[in-house]
């Protein structure tokens, strides 16, 4: 039987994936999806907590499925402007690789 | 039966997570992370979240894989990245997934089985989203607007 601990174990792991991929890689785009990743994870733990959280009617919580939803809206914005940043920013240096983006290094 | 679906999807998906965060070639990782993404998706539809999954498959399958692609065809660049590796980040990621799995295991109710057949249905979180949500839902509106302008303005400006 799935308990609410698988959900949250693979929720984990994904969370690190997409944070060690951050770290570890240096392309912008490579960096924006393990951004995603990230999001993904934590939305998915909230989708498990609300299905596991049932109230005296055996009807599940929906209030962590509405977060998601919203989740998912503000990353959509989020990738909009952010791949038009990373666009524009490809236009002005022609790369987009962080270690070349260094202007602001003290 | 259920088991045997969330072991598939959760290889499935973590494999294709990996392959995202580790594959060389941009359009490969893009591809692994829509996979990745889809089972997401699939995750949901098995705990029973069908309106969430469908809006995960329409925005992030349907909307921000394709625009990813689309910005790597837009910034493509011969070289790729041969430039050392960062094994303090290695540390650090192995250090989060530690904190996590600690937390994960003081959660009280950890080994909590769902109840069956039970799915929130679309009408149930239309109704939360017009009565009790529906201030956010506003402002969920204007800020869509204001990236769809900012993201415009942001890669128009060139061409002035």
């Amino acid at each position: 039987m799935v308990t609410l601990g698988d959900y949250l174990f693979v929720s984990g792991l994904l969370f690190t994936l997409g944070f060690a991929g951050v770290l570890l890689r240096r392309n912008l785009i490579i960096i924006f999806m393990s951004l995603e990743l990230m999001l993904n994870a934590a939305n998915l733990s909230l989708v498990a907590f609300s299905r596991f959280r049932t109230n005296s009617l055996g009807q599940p919580n929906y209030d962590g499925q509405v977060f998601v939803f919203f989740i998912i809206t503000v990353a959509a914005a989020e990738v909009a402007v952010g791949l038009a940043i990373i666009v524009a920013l490809y236009r002005a240096r022609r790369t987009t690789h962080v270690e070349d983006i260094n202007s602001l290094k003290f | 039966m259920n088991s045997a679906a969330f072991f598939f999807i959760a290889v499935l998906t973590l494999s294709a997570a990996v392959a995202a965060a580790c594959l060389r070639q941009l359009v490969h990782a893009a591809l692994s992370f829509a996979v990745a993404l889809v089972g997401v998706a699939a995750f949901y539809f098995l705990l029973g979240a069908e309106f969430v999954g469908l809006v995960q498959v329409f925005v992030y399958v349907g909307a921000v894989a394709v625009l990813i692609v689309f910005t790597i065809l837009l910034t493509r660049h011969g070289t790729d990245e041969n430039r050392g590796f960062n094994w303090s980040g290695v540390v650090i990621a192995l250090a989060v997934l530690a904190a996590l799995l600690w937390a994960i295991m003081r959660t009280p109710a950890l080994y909590v089985a769902a109840q069956p057949g039970v799915t929130v249905t679309v009408r149930q979180i239309g109704e939360a989203l017009m009565s009790d949500y529906v201030w956010p839902l506003q402002c969920v509106g204007l800020l869509l607007t204001a990236a769809l302008i900012g993201a415009l303005v942001l890669v128009l400006e060139e061409k002035r």
